[in-house]
C-alpha cells in the first residue's frame, strides 16, 4: 500500500503520517506535478472521461436552448412550486463551492499546512461549482436576457432593484464570491504558470503560459508582492465563506413560508455548504491521486483531515435539523407543526428519511479511524453526503412550497425530463471543466509544495 | 534560455490591460447614453403626416382649443383622434379648393379614415389614462410641449419610464389651476410650490407610494 498508512490508530503513528511523502526534493516535486500537464501522454481514461462529460455538457446546452425556445413551462414548476429544481440545484452547487474558499483562505490564515496540496484543485472546483450554480437562477428568471435588470445601474426606468430583497443580495453575494475566488485562484497560479512557461517544450505552450504568467520572474520583489496580495485576498475571501451561503439562506428565511421562516437558517446553511464542499473535494481528490499517482502529495493525512471536517460539519447540520424540528414543534405555530408532519408523513416523506440517512446516519462511520483511512469507503461516503445535501435542498424547497398555509394552494411537484437534463448537464459541465483543468493547469500548487519540502526538511534537521 | 517575448511586451500588456478597462467603461457609458438618446426615444423628431396639418396654425394662430378635436381627453383614457368630419366643419367652407387638403376631402367622400402617424407611442405594458391627468390639473403642455409652436408635431419628452416616474414622485410642480389646464402659455409662477401643495390636497392627489406602485401603470 501507499506511504502513510499506519497499521493501527496510535497518536505516535498519526503524528508521523505526513502531509508530504518522504524523500521529496524541489526537483522531484516540480517534475512530478508539471509532468502531468507538459510531458505525460494524455491517457485513454482522460479522453473517455472527457468525452462523456462533454456529451453531458452538450445535453445541458440542448436543455437550455430548448428552455429559451419554449420558456420555463418545460420544467415541472408551476404555482405553487415556482422554484423547483432550478433553486434546489443552485443552492446545492453554490454550497459545494464553499470548500474551496474555506481550504484556501481560512486554512491559509490559520496556517494549516495540510491545505497546501489540495487548495489548488479545491479552488478550481469552487470556481466550476459557482459557474454551474450561476446558470440556474439566470435561466430560472425565464427571461435571462433581462438579467442585467438585477444590477443597480442608472436605468431609463428611474428605479433601482429592490435592495430590501434577498434575491438582489444574492446577485451581489454570488458575483462577489465568483470574482474573489477567481482572483485568488489566479494569483495563486502565477508562480506555477511561470514554472510551466519555463518548462514547456512547444512554442504555443510557452507563449500561452507566458502570457498567463504576466511576466513572473520569481524575483524577491515579486515574491514579496505576491505574498501580500495572497494574504490580502485570503482576508477578503474569508468573510465570503460565511456570508455567501448566509445570504442564500436568507432567500428562504426572509419569507414567511412555513419551514423557511427561521433564524437558524444562515449558520445551518453555511455548515451544510462546507459539509457538501468537503465531500466534493474528497470525491475529486480520491480519483485524482489514484489516476496520476499523487499519493505522496495528497496523503492519507489529507483525506483523514477532510473526513474529520466532514464529520464535524455533518454534526452541525444534524444539530440544525434537530432544531428546525424542535423549534417548529415548540413554536406551537400550527402551520409549522403541520409542516413537520408533512416532512415525516407527507408525500415527500421518503426524501426526508433518505436525507436523514445520507446526512446524519452514514457519516457517523467517520468516527472510526479505519473508515477514514479506507479510500473506497470515503469516496462512497462523499457521494452519499452530496446526494444527502441535494435531498436537503429538495426537502426545503419542495415540501414547504407544496404545503403552505391554505389547503387550496397546495400542490405537487414532479420534475420533468428537462429538469433532469439541466441538472445532469451541469454535473457533466462540472466534470468536464475538472478534466480540462487537470490537463492544462497544475492540479497541485508547485510553488507551495516546494515551500512545504523546505519546511518539512527543516523540521527533520 | 531564449526570451519568448520581446521587451515591448511589457508595455503592450500594461497598455492593453488599462485600455481594456477604459474601453469597457466607455462602452457601458455609451450604451446608457444611446438608451436616452433621441435615436431610441424618438424625442424631438417630427413625423411626416399624410396631410400637411399644422398644429402651430390651428392652435397658435387660430386659437382653437385642444378639446375641439381631441374630444375625449377629459373623459377617457385616450384623447381621441378627430374624425374627418371635424376637419370638414371648417374646411367645407375654408380653403375648400386648396390642393393640399385634397386627402381630407377624399377621405370625406370615400368614408375612409385618414391614417395619421402616431407620434406618442407608449409601450403596450404601460397603462396610461388622459382623463385622470387632465382632471387633476396636469396641463397638456406639461407632457406634449408647446404644441402651438409645432408645425409638425414631435414628441417633446422622452416618454421613458424615468420621465413618468419623476413626476409621479413629485407631482406638485405640474399641478395648475383648473382653468389653465388647456392653456398653452401657462408657466409656473413664484408661488407654485405653495399652490401645488394646496392643489394636491384639494384634488386628493394620491400619495407617492400609490402613484409609484408598480400596478398603477403596469396593470
Amino acid at each position: 500500500m501507499s506511504v502513510g498508512q499506519p497499521p493501527s490508530d496510535s497518536p505516535e503513528i498519526r503524528q508521523l503520517t505526513p502531509v508530504l511523502g518522504p524523500g521529496h526534493t524541489f526537483r522531484s516535486v516540480t517534475d512530478k506535478i508539471s509532468a502531468i500537464v507538459l510531458t505525460r501522454p494524455t491517457s485513454l481514461g482522460w479522453f473517455i472521461g472527457f468525452a462523456i462529460s462533454f456529451s453531458l455538457t452538450g445535453l445541458l446546452t440542448v436543455a437550455i436552448g430548448w428552455l429559451f425556445t419554449k420558456g420555463v413551462g418545460i420544467w415541472g414548476i408551476n404555482i405553487p412550486i415556482g422554484w423547483g429544481f432550478a433553486i434546489v440545484n443552485f443552492v446545492w452547487w453554490i454550497g459545494i463551492g464553499h470548500a474551496g474558499t474555506l481550504i484556501s483562505a481560512i486554512l491559509f490564515l490559520l496556517n494549516q499546512k495540510w491545505r497546501t496540496s489540495i487548495n489548488r484543485f479545491a479552488e478550481a472546483m469552487t470556481l466550476f461549482a459557482v459557474a454551474c450554480a450561476g446558470i440556474f437562477p439566470l435561466i430560472h428568471t425565464g427571461r435571462p436576457w433581462m438579467a442585467y435588470y438585477m444590477f443597480p445601474y442608472p436605468s431609463t426606468m428611474g428605479i433601482w432593484p429592490q435592495f430590501r430583497s434577498p434575491l438582489i443580495w444574492d446577485v451581489f453575494a454570488v458575483s462577489t464570491y465568483g470574482t474573489v475566488s477567481l482572483m485568488f485562484w489566479f494569483v495563486g497560479l502565477l508562480p506555477d504558470l511561470a514554472t510551466l512557461r519555463d518548462r514547456a517544450i512547444q512554442k504555443p505552450a510557452k507563449i500561452i503560459y507566458g502570457m498567463l504568467a504576466m511576466g513572473w520572474r520569481g524575483s524577491a520583489r515579486h515574491w514579496h508582492r505576491y505574498q501580500s496580495a495572497y494574504l490580502l485576498l485570503a482576508g477578503l475571501a474569508t468573510p465570503l465563506v460565511l456570508s455567501v451561503h448566509s445570504v442564500i439562506s436568507l432567500d428562504f428565511s426572509v419569507s414567511i413560508v412555513p419551514g423557511w421562516h427561521t433564524t437558524i437558517f444562515p449558520p445551518y446553511f453555511v455548515a451544510g455548504a462546507i459539509y457538501s464542499g468537503f465531500a466534493m473535494v474528497i470525491s475529486i481528490a480520491i480519483p485524482l491521486r489514484k489516476a496520476y499517482g499523487l499519493e505522496d502529495y495528497i496523503t492519507m493525512r489529507h483525506l483523514d483531515n477532510m473526513a474529520k471536517v466532514m464529520l464535524a460539519t455533518g454534526l452541525i447540520v444534524a444539530y440544525g435539523y434537530f432544531f428546525e424540528f424542535f423549534l417548529s414543534i415548540y413554536s406551537g405555530n400550527k402551520f409549522d407543526v403541520f409542516l413537520v408532519q408533512q416532512r415525516l408523513h407527507g408525500p415527500y416523506a421518503p426524501f426526508y428519511y433518505s436525507l436523514i440517512i445520507c446526512n446524519i446516519l452514514t457519516p457517523q462511520l467517520l468516527w472510526s479511524y479505519k473508515m477514514r483511512h479506507n479510500v473506497v469507503v470515503l469516496f462512497i461516503m462523499s457521494i452519499i453526503v452530496n446526494t444527502g445535501m441535494w435531498l436537503e435542498r429538495f426537502v426545503i424547497v419542495v415540501i414547504s412550497l407544496t404545503r403552505d398555509f391554505d389547503p387550496s394552494a397546495w400542490g405537487r411537484y414532479q420534475p420533468t425530463f428537462w429538469d433532469w437534463a439541466t441538472f445532469i448537464g451541469t454535473i457533466g459541465m462540472f466534470v468536464m471543466l475538472i478534466f480540462l483543468f487537470v490537463r492544462v493547469l497544475p492540479a497541485i500548487s508547485i510553488a507551495e509544495m516546494r515551500e512545504l519540502v523546505a519546511e518539512t526538511s527543516e523540521e527533520k534537521e | 534560455m531564449a526570451q519568448i517575448f520581446h521587451r515591448s511586451t511589457n508595455f503592450i500588456s500594461r497598455f492593453s490591460v488599462f485600455s481594456a478597462i477604459f474601453l469597457i467603461g466607455l462602452a457601458l457609458v455609451a450604451v446608457l447614453a444611446v438608451a436616452r438618446s433621441p435615436y431610441m426615444t424618438r424625442q424631438n423628431i417630427s413625423r411626416e403626416q399624410p396631410v400637411q396639418f399644422s398644429h402651430k396654425h390651428h392652435v397658435g394662430d387660430d386659437g382653437i382649443d385642444c378639446r375641439y378635436c381631441h374630444t375625449s381627453v377629459e373623459t377617457s383614457a385616450v384623447a381621441g383622434i378627430p374624425p374627418t368630419k371635424t376637419c370638414m366643419n371648417c374646411h367645407s367652407v375654408l380653403f375648400n379648393t386648396a390642393p393640399y387638403l385634397e386627402p381630407i376631402r377624399e377621405s370625406y367622400r370615400s368614408d375612409k379614415s385618414i391614417e395619421w402617424v402616431k407620434v406618442h407611442r407608449l409601450a403596450d405594458f404601460a397603462y396610461f389614462n388622459h382623463s385622470i391627468h387632465v382632471n387633476k390639473g396636469v396641463g397638456c403642455t406639461t407632457c406634449h410641449g408647446q404644441v402651438d409652436q409645432m408645425p409638425l408635431v414631435f414628441q417633446a419628452n422622452t416618454l421613458l419610464m424615468q420621465w413618468c416616474i419623476d413626476c409621479h414622485r413629485n407631482p406638485e410642480p405640474s399641478l395648475r389651476p383648473m382653468d389653465k389646464v388647456f392653456a398653452m402659455d401657462w408657466k409656473p409662477g413664484p408661488d407654485q410650490e405653495e399652490l401645488g401643495m394646496q392643489f394636491a390636497v384639494e384634488r386628493r392627489i394620491r400619495t407617492t407610494a400609490e402613484l409609484t406602485s408598480c400596478s398603477t401603470c403596469h396593470r
